[in-house]
């Protein structure tokens, strides 16, 4: 018996089961027909348990012969279309080819403007003048690489810039060789240009930044694409573009601001020069943002800093807009467009300054003293204590049970104190009196709700969360009990509590507007680009932080205008006496840099620069009515209330009075 | 002569066909790399090495191979999950296993391995199959699929899913289920673009439509059809195609490698061509009709198909007739690994040609 009469047991005899073997083979004798086809009419009973191999034989042919019908019709269509393109339409294609000199060429598309609230312009972009290669077009490499060298100064940076944007390009892409040229440069080569064929200058359009290292920080820049956002970008879009947002506004905005690729059908001789443009699809342009600050606000707060290094937020407070953003030192972002050269990045990265380093947002600082008024809101809340409750502050305070003296920063302490003068005089006994009766975990939750600890979403980068410590995080970062001692500190805004200056001017802005809050934001609109009107962006509100009483805020907001205005405030002698034409509510703190044993005592003179306190100011003005909040620290300025609320008067001299005038 | 091939388990026609093929491109090759010694000298050396793989193949009776499916299948998806991870891991390259000597490619393993399995599944079942056992053969089919989807080469994929679905369709599977399972694929798609992200549209358009995008993929289907078309009916001549000379066409050596050949030999040696074609694929489903059992018949008529698949995917791309994907010119486009998939599997053919068994009828 051959392979063809073999019957196959079946596998699951359950199948078997069902057919009985009485119904064998009613099909084998039919005639030739297919039984896929076939079975529509004939009922599933018939269905075999067991294999008929001719049958299947049968099968399986009339299945090829389905599908050689089909792949006949495949060649045919094929065929016709070889025939279409070689022989009805080959004179068209005959002429293309030969004037294949047809070049196509990505226009990229100008990238969108920055301005600021008034429309002074932050970001432009300049005609600059760019050395571009098309490989297919140059004989020899090497040799026009050299002669080239000659001819213009070649940097080696150049060169290696050169070789690795050479092996992503298409097909006559032109790829830049120098960047920037000088007049003289351009000069010299348009006369020897008949040298290097494949080699022309380009005018392009370069990012430049007027006002430099004001803005810095905030705008950002852009820099040549590198491999890694090469990966990320759509390279189609890109194909014509060089340059992309690398930092801050730049590079959260990058889509916006980018636009969309055009691109021409560019007629060449026989060396790869342009004779004339056959068909073009313009490029979109990125389109212009406007963003929220205002660059005289920014001036004046960066000069209010004067010699010190440190930063200043200030925003409106029931919009989120960001009006200023300082961060100080600052470094000139115009460096980096055409790629900082090695000697100016390593002065940058060595300065003891950190100019790159962005203060204002990834700068964490302990809030020291600017966390009173959250702290004494949240004790209001949760009845341990009220405005018109007094207790004696000493110059220390201790824990039931505990030999360990919590230092107040007044030696002598403040003597009799309610709610209001411990704010403005910043008495830390009653703030560690607050903490022992309040509990960290009931303190941590209502900071929270004041942004305490994550990040605001501000739209630009290098934004960094702080740090809002609680039982649960000590557990999870170091596993460790919390012990009550740390409490005590964190009324006072010191040990593991930080916080980026934008967040403490958010927490401000908080305090102004009596719990609303606003998602701080950098982008005030975006001009359309056909209309040219601004489009502006809406507010985001976050949760509000509500309290069960009303004028719990008038009592903490009361004591913040002592702080400036009354005579035993901490900001009085230094700021508050010289302020006319409008009142401000603010809080002074000194943050501690370096650590002081039980009985030490901190002085400033016999500390090194580097170790000296950090100075911080939070506040809001007009107090009535407020238009803007503030934060300010300068670091390594020493107290609060001499150095860092001065400070702050400046900035808000000018914008409520200078300014307005 | 007859006896060599006949001890050797070649099938001279087959054979005469597959040789021919690759002589047309190695011409075509010499003149698409510029003229150069080396590449063809390369290329030369792949094709020993996959021509060794198909005397192999071809000495391994189709039982064997029957046997070994499963685990040769198991194998291959084992593998391809290794390449993932170490994709996942590497952030580079996620198709190829370095095996120190050579990198080796799971996916190609599993062009064949795929219809070797479903074949080995639907084989000793009764035929046509039930729908729940045309379910699982799809499964087969498209777990390596999805797995290879995922690395990402959809090209690949999509030919051996194709392997897959063809020794399915070859088994005889029910008419009403083709339409069942088309009208479902058919409903499925207007759902999966409501979902689809919009970049995720603009690709898919893009593919369907390469001339709107004529920076990207469009660029080489422009040139490609002013090779193809400017050669006309006799052809530039060799080496006289100023489009792949003057190398206006990208990826000439291998996927584009048709629109050099069209260019320089015109439409009567793209017609000359394709009979070599037409005679390779009919030649394997006659070997398949032959065959005397169900798994041989379907391996052998799933391996001639799927070449006939990667021939019309590469002229269809080339001549603007499909979406540009990924896929070589069988025989001709530069490139090793596939080659040596293609002529194994053409082993396979001649095995199971070869040892039929003398039967009484």
């Amino acid at each position: 018996m051959g392979a063809a009469g073999r019957v196959s047991v079946p596998r699951r005899r359950a199948r078997s089961a069902v057919c009985s073997p009485g119904r064998r083979t009613p099909q084998v004798h039919r005639p030739f027909v297919d039984r896929g086809l076939q079975l529509h009419s004939s009922p599933m009973a018939v269905r075999q348990a067991i294999k008929n191999h001719q049958q299947e034989q049968r099968l399986f042919f009339v299945r090829v012969v389905i599908i050689l019908l089909v792949i006949i019709l495949l060649f045919g269509l094929l065929v016709t279309r070889l025939t279409y393109l070689q022989v009805v339409n080959y004179s068209h294609f005959s002429t293309l080819s030969q004037n294949n000199r047809v070049r196509l060429e990505a226009v990229p598309p100008p990238r969108g403007l920055i301005y600021d609230r008034n429309g002074v312009v932050l970001a432009e972009n300049r005609p600059s003048y760019q050395l571009e290669v098309i490989l297919e077009q140059v004989q020899d490499l090497d040799d026009t690489l050299a002669r080239l060298a000659d001819l213009l100064s070649l940097e080696e940076a150049d060169l290696t810039r050169f070789r690795r944007a050479l092996r992503g390009k298409r097909p006559f892409q032109s790829v830049p060789l120098k960047l920037n040229m000088s007049d003289e440069a351009v000069a010299l080569f348009a006369v020897n240009r008949h040298l290097f064929p494949g080699v022309d200058i380009q005018a392009r359009l370069a990012r430049h930044y007027p006002l430099g290292d004001e803005m810095g920080h905030v705008v950002g820049y852009v820099g040549r694409i590198d491999e890694r956002e090469m990966a990320r970008i759509d390279t189609r879009n890109y194909s014509g573009t060089t340059h992309i947002g690398k930092l801050g506004v730049e590079r959260f905005y990058e889509e916006v601001l980018h636009g969309q690729v055009g691109y021409q059908k560019v007629e060449v001789n026989a060396q790869g020069r342009v004779l004339r443009v056959l068909e073009r699809v313009a490029p979109v342009p990125g389109q212009d943002l406007v963003l929220s600050l205002n660059t005289g606000l920014q001036v004046a707060a960066r000069q209010a800093l004067e010699g010190r290094n440190g930063a200043i937020v200030a925003m409106d407070p029931h919009t989120g807009e960001v009006l200023a953003l300082v961060s100080k030192p600052s470094f000139d972002p115009n460096l980096f467009v055409h790629g900082v050269s090695t000697q100016d990045f390593n002065a940058l990265r060595e300065d003891r300054g950190q100019p790159l380093f962005n203060r204002a947002l990834s700068g964490q600082y302990p809030p020291g003293s600017t966390i009173k008024p959250m702290v004494g809101l949240a004790a209001l809340e949760h009845g341990v204590t009220t405005a018109a409750r007094t207790m004696y502050a000493r110059g220390y305070y201790t824990l039931p049970n505990d030999e360990r003296r919590y230092r107040d920063w007044r030696r002598q302490g403040h003597g009799l104190v309610n709610l209001d003068k411990a704010i403005a005089q910043s008495s830390d006994v009653y703030f560690y009196d607050l903490g022992y009766r309040l509990g960290i975990d009931r303190m941590a939750p209502f900071l929270a709700q004041f942004g305490i600890g994550r990040t605001t979403g501000l739209d630009t980068t290098s934004e960094r969360p702080g740090l809002l410590p609680s039982r649960e995080w000590k557990r999870a970062t170091q596993n460790m009990p919390w012990f009550p001692g740390e409490t005590l500190i964190v009324t006072i805004g010191q040990g593991y509590m930080l916080a980026t200056p934008l967040q403490m001017a958010s927490m401000t802005s908080t305090l102004a507007t009596r719990g609303m809050r606003m998602r701080p934001r950098l982008l005030r609109g975006i001009i359309e680009p056909d209309a040219g009107d601004l489009r502006l962006t809406q507010p985001v509100p976050e949760p509000p932080v509500v309290l069960s009483r009303e004028e719990h805020w008038d009592q903490v907001h009361q004591p913040l205008v002592n702080t400036v205005h009354a005579t035993n405030g901490t900001a009085y002698w230094s700021t508050g006496r010289h302020i006319s034409g409008y009142t401000l509510a603010g809080k002074t703190g000194t943050s501690q840099v370096f650590g002081l044993g039980q009985d030490e005592e901190y002085d400033e003179e016999g500390l090194a620069q580097h170790l000296h306190d950090h100075a911080l100011f939070i506040g809001y003005a007009p107090a009535e009515a407020p238009i803007i909040a503030l934060a300010v620290i300068a670091e390594h300025g020493g107290s609060g209330g001499r150095v860092a609320a001065p400070i702050a008067r400046r900035v808000l001299d000018y914008y409520l009075l200078e300014e307005a005038r | 002569m007859r006896a060599l091939t006949r001890a050797l388990h070649l099938d001279m026609v087959l054979l005469s066909g597959l040789v021919f093929l690759m002589l047309v491109g190695l011409v075509a090759l010499y003149s698409a790399s510029g003229e150069s010694i080396d590449t063809l000298y390369r290329q030369a050396v792949r094709l020993g090495v996959a021509f060794t793989a198909l005397l192999v193949m071809a000495q391994i009776p189709a039982d064997n191979l029957k046997r070994w499916s499963p685990w040769i299948y198991a194998m291959g998806i084992g593998l391809l999950v290794v390449v993932l991870v170490m994709g996942e891991m590497g952030k580079g390259a996620q198709r190829w296993l370095d095996l120190g000597v050579v990198r080796f490619q799971p996916s190609e393993l599993m062009k064949l391995a795929v219809p070797m399995m479903v074949a080995w599944y639907l084989a000793d079942r009764p035929l046509p199959p039930r729908l729940w056992e045309v379910v699982a053969a799809g499964l087969l089919a498209l777990v390596p699929m999805l797995l290879i989807a995922r690395q990402p080469d959809l090209g690949t994929a999509l030919l051996v899913g194709a392997a897959g679905l063809l020794v399915v369709f070859l088994a005889g599977i029910r008419w009403r289920i083709i339409v069942g399972l088309s009208a479902l694929a058919l409903v499925a798609l207007p759902v999966l673009w409501h979902f689809m992200r919009p970049y995720q549209r603009q690709r898919v358009l893009t593919l369907l439509n390469p001339e709107s995008d004529p920076l990207g993929a469009g660029y080489h289907i422009i040139q490609s059809k002013i090779a193809i078309g400017s050669g006309g009916f006799y052809g530039k001549g060799w080496l006289n195609g100023t489009q792949s000379q003057l190398e206006f066409l990208p990826e000439r050596s291998t996927d584009f490698i048709f629109a050099v050949y069209a260019e320089e030999f015109g439409l009567l040696g793209v017609l000359l061509m394709l009979s070599l074609y037409a005679l390779v694929i009919l030649r394997g489903l006659y070997i398949a009709v032959k065959a005397q059992e169900a798994y041989a018949r379907l391996l052998a008529g799933s391996i001639s198909l799927t070449f006939f698949v990667y021939l019309f995917v590469n002229t269809g791309m080339v001549t603007g007739l499909l979406p540009v994907v990924g896929v070589p010119l069988p025989l001709v486009s530069y490139g090793g690994t596939s080659m040596v998939t293609l002529l194994a599997a053409f082993g396979i053919l001649m095995s199971i040609h070869s040892h039929r068994r003398l039967l009484a009828r």
